[in-house]
């Protein structure tokens, strides 16, 4: 069955994008990303323009989070007190993101530093997420206990001031990583147009040491703040939101989110971990073939926008 | 004063349809059998048909080639950036770019015959008659200047957007009915941009062109489709708040949907 968008103008077929949102929605519920750097191509690919498909997915994700994090909130699986202080991170690094972001479009070379970016991010987070959750995965093999968690280990960060108990996650830590942390989040997603939750996770469960329960919740939290937000700021600026391919995409979404949440729930934390990182990873690939390979055609064309 | 203004519209009706070749006096009419196509929800591309005569009269010459028609259907104006990938450092990077400015965003050329077969080189210049011919103004330093029918740019330019089924060029899609009788089909394919279209109907005896002709026509979104459209653009805010509150709605559904414990 075909609709045609109003904004996108182009017409769809509805079961085709619904099960683009569907599936997108499982991996996100499952993991607590919020999907984005999937989404985002997948659109693309199918004849929505790049401005238009940044500017829907972040609803659709908006949707797809929100659905995630009330499951989540039921299962006291959200530390709700370390998301509002990564958001005050966030907030401040999506502002420097939208600067470079502009600085960026001025030199001309934007395409060229989104793809590098991604290519570099996802291929190393993707790698060292393998790695490690492989280890894990080999050290219980051998019937070691997994030490994920070592209650006396601190690392350097653990001697700064401003220590904060966030009882949630049961960590006591200073409140300047976690701003570090949150201000990275929100400047790659302003300058790459993603959730960033595939950053955050590994970084939360690394670096701060949350549990992996809770920090899919948590991840879930921000990633509705900073959607629902980006939502707004693309319909007020560029007036490419497309209601209609939101909707299919947010139903597709929010079903699929639902039952990647149980998934994920009924999963081990490193396999979950070992899964993720392979998903990261492939996408990182799939830019540097695009990088590498001799595109089908050398030109392309493109309408040039805000006329 | 409505019937003068009428009666004023007719007037210059009929002066637009008479014929501006020099000594010949066959006229050329068209129509179109949609002036106004309204884009839907279930709107994925459809077929307009033209069609439309020649008038000969007493002081017409006889033609011995029979007559050749080429319609040009040109949409909305836009600005389009094509780019041209290198190999840089084992990467393929964009390194060269060009702006074609203001040029038609649909661009269909239908004809009775091959263009150099209705017309010599001159006339199909003069004229711009097929693809190959129409101007695209590039964007070269401060100037706006066509270039080279072969220049790798414009032609990328025109196979992209052929591919695309926006710009075509149709050899054998005029057909005659009777000897004064034309029909032909202009295509527009699913992602026809909306806004104002011209049609040009030249007619051609012995490689000259002996009348003319112009119609339009114009595509416009109505109903939901409209009234989304409209909604994004003048209450935006508004616009971004209920996408973002169905957003919300959405998810907190589906949660009630979907509890099982």
């Amino acid at each position: 069955m075909q609709i045609y968008l109003p904004i996108a103008d182009l017409p769809v077929n509805v079961f085709l994008v619904f099960a683009m949102g569907l599936a997108v929605g499982f991996i996100s519920g499952m993991f607590g990303i919020g999907g984005g750097f999937l989404m985002t191509p997948l659109l693309i690919f199918i004849g929505v323009s790049p401005a238009v498909s940044v500017a829907t997915v972040a609803s659709h994700i908006a949707a797809s989070s929100f659905s995630g994090v009330i499951t989540y909130w039921r299962r006291k699986a959200v530390d709700f007190a370390l998301a509002t202080m990564l958001l005050a991170g966030g907030f401040i690094g999506t502002g420097a993101g939208v600067w470079i972001f502009t600085v960026l479009r001025s030199i001309g070379q934007l395409d060229l530093a989104i793809a590098l970016s991604y290519v570099i991010l996802l291929s190393t987070v993707g790698g060292l997420m393998i790695a490690e959750s492989v280890r894990a995965i080999m050290r219980q093999r051998h019937g070691k206990p997994v030490e994920l968690r070592r209650p006396g280990s601190h690392t350097w960060f653990h001697g700064l001031p401003l220590k904060l108990r966030f009882k949630q996650s049961r960590i006591y830590v200073s409140a300047i990583p976690i701003w570090i942390i949150g201000f990275i989040i929100g400047f790659i997603g302003a300058v790459m147009g993603i959730g960033g939750g595939f950053l955050l996770v590994p970084m939360l469960i690394y670096f701060l040491r949350v549990p992996t329960s809770v920090v899919i919740g948590t991840s879930m939290v921000l990633t509705l703040v900073t959607m629902a937000s980006a939502t707004l700021l693309h319909a007020v600026t560029n007036h490419l939101v497309d209601a209609v391919l939101a909707l299919i995409l947010m139903i597709g979404g929010v079903i699929g989110a639902q039952f990647g949440a149980r998934a994920g729930q009924n999963m081990r934390g490193e396999r979950l971990r070992l899964l993720l990182g392979m998903l990261v990873l492939a996408v990182g690939l799939r830019f540097a073939i695009g990088l590498i390979l001799k595109p089908d055609d050398v030109f392309s064309i493109r309408l040039l926008e805000g006329e | 004063m409505r019937a003068r203004i009428s009666l004023a519209a007719c007037a210059l009706l009929v002066l637009c349809c008479v014929p501006s070749g020099p000594a010949a006096a066959e006229r050329i009419v068209a129509s179109v059998s949609n002036h106004r196509v309204r884009i839907t929800s279930s709107f994925t591309g459809l077929e307009l048909v033209l069609f439309g005569s020649v008038e000969r009269d007493g002081t017409s010459v006889p033609r011995h080639s029979g007559y050749d028609i080429v319609v040009t259907v040109t949409g909305p104006r836009e600005t389009v950036v094509t780019r041209r990938k290198e190999r840089v450092a084992g990467i393929w990077v964009n390194v060269e770019s060009r702006s074609f400015v203001d040029v038609p965003a649909y661009l269909a050329v239908l004809a009775t015959k091959p263009i150099d077969a209705i017309a010599g080189p001159e006339v199909a210049r003069r004229l711009r008659l097929g693809l190959a011919d129409t101007l695209l103004p590039q964007q070269i330093g401060a100037d706006l200047a066509d270039v080279v029918r072969d220049d790798p740019f414009r032609m990328a330019f025109l196979r992209l957007k052929s591919d695309r089924g926006l710009y075509l060029e149709a050899p054998n899609a005029v057909t005659f009915l009777t000897p004064t009788l034309y029909r032909t089909s202009i295509p527009l394919p699913a992602e026809v941009p909306i806004g104002e279209y011209d049609i040009d109907v030249k007619l051609f005896a012995d490689n000259m062109m002996v009348a003319r002709t112009s119609s339009a026509f114009e595509i416009i979104k109505v109903g939901f489709e409209q009234f989304v459209a409209t909604a994004a653009r003048d209450y935006s805010l508004l616009y971004g708040l209920s996408t973002a509150a169905m957003a919300l709605m959405t998810g907190w559904f589906a949660s009630i949907v979907f509890r099982r414990d």
